[in-house]
C-alpha cells in the first residue's frame, strides 16, 4: 500500500521516520495520534479545512440514517432493556413475574460473593495492563529496529491477536494441565518445581495463570500501539542526544518516553476497557471451578443469569448496569485524553 | 542500539568506524537481534505450534504422561473426521453466515456514513462520531442480558439474524472510523473535479471516491469478517440449538465431562484459526488505526 493511500499522512511524521520504518509501520493516522507538534496540527486543520463541504442536516441524516437504525436498535435499546430487566422479578426460565424496583441492585450488593469478584476485577485488569504495557514498550523499542527477519517477527506476534480468545483460552487449559500439560512438563524437565503445579485448580495459582493468558492476548495490539507511536520520535533529536553524551537510558527516560506519553495514555485506556470486558478468558480457563472464588463483574454476570442455580435475571441485569457504568466512566476519561471536544469543533 | 532506523544508522556510523574494531560488531549485532527476534517468535507461536501438533496425535497421545513433544504417530486422518462431522459442517456453516452477513451489513451501512462524516460538516456530525466511539468501548459482553432479553421477547433466540446484527452493530465502530480516515485523506480537487462535471453525491462517492479507498474497504470488511468469526459471548447466549452454535461455541462440545477428543478439538481449531491469520496478517497496517480512532485527526 502506498503512503498516499494510507489515512491522514501527517507531514511531522513523513519527516521524523526513516525509510525503513514506514514499509511495516501500521497505520500513519494512529502515529498522528502521538505526534502533535502545533505546526503539524495547524497544517492539518489549514488543509481539512478546504474539505468542508457544509451539508442540510436532513441530507446528512438520511445518509446516516442506517447506521444510527444499527446503534439504536442493537446497542442503545438493548442497554434499555438491560435496564428494565434490572428492575424485574423473574422466574427462573425467564418470565417476568412483576416489578422488583431497586431490590435487585440491593441484592448484588449484598452478594456474599460480590468483595471477592470486585477484588479479582481489580487485580485481573490492573495486572494485565501493566504488565503488558512494560512488556509492549521493550518489545515495541525492539521491533523499530532493522533486523534480518523483523517482518516475520511482526508476523508472528499478531497471531494471538487474530486467534479467537475462546480457542486460545482452551488451548492453555490444555498447555496448564496437571498431568498432561506440556508447562508443567518442561518445568519439572528443568527441575525448577519438584512436582506438577495445578494452574488452574489451586486457588493460589488460578489468577495468576488467567493473568499470563491475559497478556499473552493483550501484547499484539499494545505492541502493534507503540511501534506506531515509536514512529513519531524524531531520530535527529536522538542522534543530537547521542552526540551530547547522553547513554541510551537517558535518551529513552527524556526523549522517547515523553514523545510515546499519548500512545501510552490510549494504549492503557483501551486495554483496560478490553480486559475488563474480557469473557472468554475467565470464563474458559475458570470452567472446573465452583462458585465466584475466581470471576470478574463480567463472568458474575453472566453467571447470575444462566449459569447458576437461581439463573436470576433481574440480578444479573442489575450487575450488568454497575458494568455498564464503570465502562462509560472509562470511556469519559478517554475521551478527556483524547481532547475529543477539540476534535469535533475544527 | 542507537540505529532506530536506517538513515541513522548512516549518520552514525563514521564515528563508530573510528573506533579500533571495524564493522564487524555492527553485523554481529544484527545477527543477535535477529535471534532475539526469532526467541520472541517463538514465545508468541509456541502455543498454536502445540496445537497443530496436538491436532496432529491421537487423542490418546495428547492426554500422555509425559508429555512427548512430537506426536508417536502422525495422525492426519483427523482433520478428515472433522471435516466429516455434521456437527463440525454445522457450526462452520453458522461461522459463516454471520460472519458474511455482519460483514456486508456493516460495508454498506459504514460507507455513506463515513463517507457524509468525513467530507462534510453539518449540525449533530460531532455528537454521531461520540455516539461512534461509545458504540467501541461497548463490546456487546456487558449487555449480552440486555441482548438476551430483547431477542427473547423478538423470539429471535436461535436465529442467525439475531447473531448477524448483533456483530454488524458492534462492529461499525471500527469499519466507520477506517473508512472516515481513508475519506479524508483524499484531495478535495478529486471531488470538486467530478462535481463540476455535474456528477451527484452519490456518484462522487461510487465512481470516485470508493474506488480510492479500497485499502479501506479491504480492512474493514476483513476486520469485521474476523471479529464476527471469532465473537463468543453473544453465540454462547443466544445461540442454544447445537446445530444453529458457531465454531467457538460449538467446538466445546468436543471435551466435556463425557468425552474428550482433543485430537479432534484442535484440528477443528487450527481450520478455524488458520485462515484468519492469513487475513489479519494482510491488514496488519491500517489495525491499530482503527482500534485507536477517535484519536483521528
Amino acid at each position: 500500500m502506498s503512503p498516499s493511500t494510507t489515512p491522514t499522512p501527517d507531514p511531522a511524521l513523513a519527516a521524523g521516520s526513516g525509510a525503513g520504518a514506514s514499509s511495516t509501520r501500521p497505520d500513519a493516522s494512529a502515529t498522528a495520534v502521538t505526534s502533535s507538534t502545533p505546526d503539524a496540527s495547524r497544517r492539518r486543520r489549514r488543509r481539512s479545512a478546504g474539505r468542508i463541504g457544509q451539508v442540510h442536516p436532513l441530507v446528512a441524516l438520511l445518509w446516516l440514517l442506517p447506521a444510527l437504525a444499527l446503534i439504536l436498535g442493537v446497542v442503545l435499546y438493548p442497554a434499555i432493556k438491560l435496564f428494565q430487566a434490572s428492575q424485574g422479578q423473574y422466574s427462573i426460565t425467564g418470565l417476568r413475574k412483576g416489578d422488583a424496583g431497586w431490590d435487585n441492585y440491593v441484592k448484588v450488593l449484598q452478594h456474599e460473593d460480590l468483595g471477592t469478584v470486585l477484588t479479582n476485577t481489580v487485580i485481573w485488569v490492573v495486572s494485565v495492563v501493566a504488565i503488558t504495557i512494560v512488556l509492549s514498550l521493550a518489545l515495541a523499542q525492539f521491533l523499530v529496529k532493522q533486523f534480518p527477519g523483523r517482518r516475520l517477527v511482526r508476523w508472528a506476534i499478531i497471531i494471538p491477536w487474530a486467534a479467537s480468545l475462546v480457542i486460545t483460552s482452551q488451548l492453555f487449559v490444555l498447555l496448564y494441565d496437571y498431568n498432561y500439560g506440556i508447562i508443567n512438563h518442561i518445568l519439572l524437565s528443568l527441575h525448577l518445581i519438584g512436582q506438577p503445579i495445578d494452574f488452574l485448580g489451586d486457588d493460589s495459582w488460578t489468577m495468576f495463570s488467567m493473568v499470563v493468558v491475559g497478556v499473552f492476548v493483550s501484547l499484539p495490539f499494545t505492541i502493534f500501539v507503540f511501534i506506531a507511536g515509536l514512529g513519531a520520535v524524531p531520530d535527529d533529536v536522538l542522534e543530537a542526544a547521542t552526540v551530547d553524551g547522553a547513554s541510551p537510558w537517558q535518551r529513552y527516560w527524556n526523549i522517547t518516553l515523553p514523545l510515546l506519553r499519548p500512545a501510552l495514555m490510549i494504549a492503557t485506556v483501551l486495554n483496560v476497557i478490553y480486559v475488563f470486558n474480557s469473557f472468554p478468558i475467565i470464563y474458559t480457563l475458570n470452567d472446573r471451578n465452583p462458585g465466584y472464588t475466581h470471576d470478574t463483574t463480567i463472568t458474575f454476570m453472566y453467571k447470575l443469569a444462566f449459569k447458576s442455580q437461581e439463573k436470576d435475571v433481574g440480578m444479573s441485569a442489575a450487575a450488568g448496569i454497575f458494568n455498564v457504568l464503570l465502562i462509560l466512566l472509562v470511556v469519559a476519561v478517554y475521551l478527556k485524553i483524547i481532547n475529543w471536544r477539540e476534535e469535533t469543533s475544527r | 542500539m542507537t540505529a532506530t532506523t536506517a538513515p541513522a544508522a548512516g549518520a552514525a556510523a563514521p564515528q563508530r568506524d573510528s573506533r579500533p574494531a571495524p564493522p564487524d560488531p555492527k553485523r554481529r549485532k544484527r545477527i543477535l537481534m535477529s535471534v532475539g527476534g526469532a526467541l520472541v517468535a517463538l514465545v508468541f507461536l509456541a502455543p498454536y505450534l502445540v496445537m497443530v501438533l496436538d491436532s496432529l496425535r491421537t487423542s490418546s497421545d495428547v492426554k500422555s504422561t509425559p508429555p512427548s513433544f512430537l506426536p508417536k504417530v502422525w495422525q492426519w486422518d483427523t482433520y478428515a473426521q472433522v471435516l466429516g462431522d455434521e456437527r463440525f459442517l454445522n457450526w462452520l456453516k453458522t461461522s459463516l453466515i454471520v460472519a458474511s452477513g455482519s460483514t456486508v451489513i456493516v460495508v454498506l451501512v459504514a460507507i455513506p456514513a463515513a463517507f457524509m462524516t468525513a467530507r462534510h460538516r453539518f449540525p449533530g456530525r460531532g455528537a454521531f462520531l461520540l455516539l461512534v466511539l461509545v458504540t467501541q468501548m461497548f463490546a456487546p459482553t456487558s449487555l449480552v442480558v440486555g441482548l438476551y432479553r430483547q431477542f427473547f421477547e423478538l423470539n429471535m433466540i436461535n436465529t442467525y439474524g439475531a447473531l448477524i446484527i448483533t456483530n454488524a452493530a458492534f462492529n461499525l465502530a471500527f469499519a466507520i472510523w477506517i473508512l472516515h480516515g481513508f475519506f479524508a485523506s483524499i484531495p478535495l480537487e478529486v471531488e470538486e473535479a467530478a462535481a463540476l462535471d455535474g456528477a451527484s453525491r452519490w456518484q462522487i462517492l461510487r465512481r470516485v471516491m470508493l474506488p480510492l479507498t479500497l485499502p479501506g474497504l479491504v480492512t474493514a470488511t476483513i476486520f469485521t469478517f474476523i471479529a464476527a468469526w471469532n465473537e463468543y459471548v453473544v453465540a454462547l447466549t443466544l445461540m442454544i440449538d447445537d446445530d444453529k452454535k458457531p465454531l467457538t461455541v460449538g467446538m466445546r462440545a468436543y471435551i466435556t465431562g463425557y468425552e474428550q477428543h482433543w485430537d479432534q478439538l484442535f484440528a477443528a481449531s487450527v481450520i478455524a484459526v488458520v485462515p484468519v491469520v492469513i487475513l489479519f496478517a494482510v491488514i496488519e497496517k491500517h489495525l491499530v488505526g482503527g482500534l485507536t480512532a477517535g484519536s483521528v485527526k
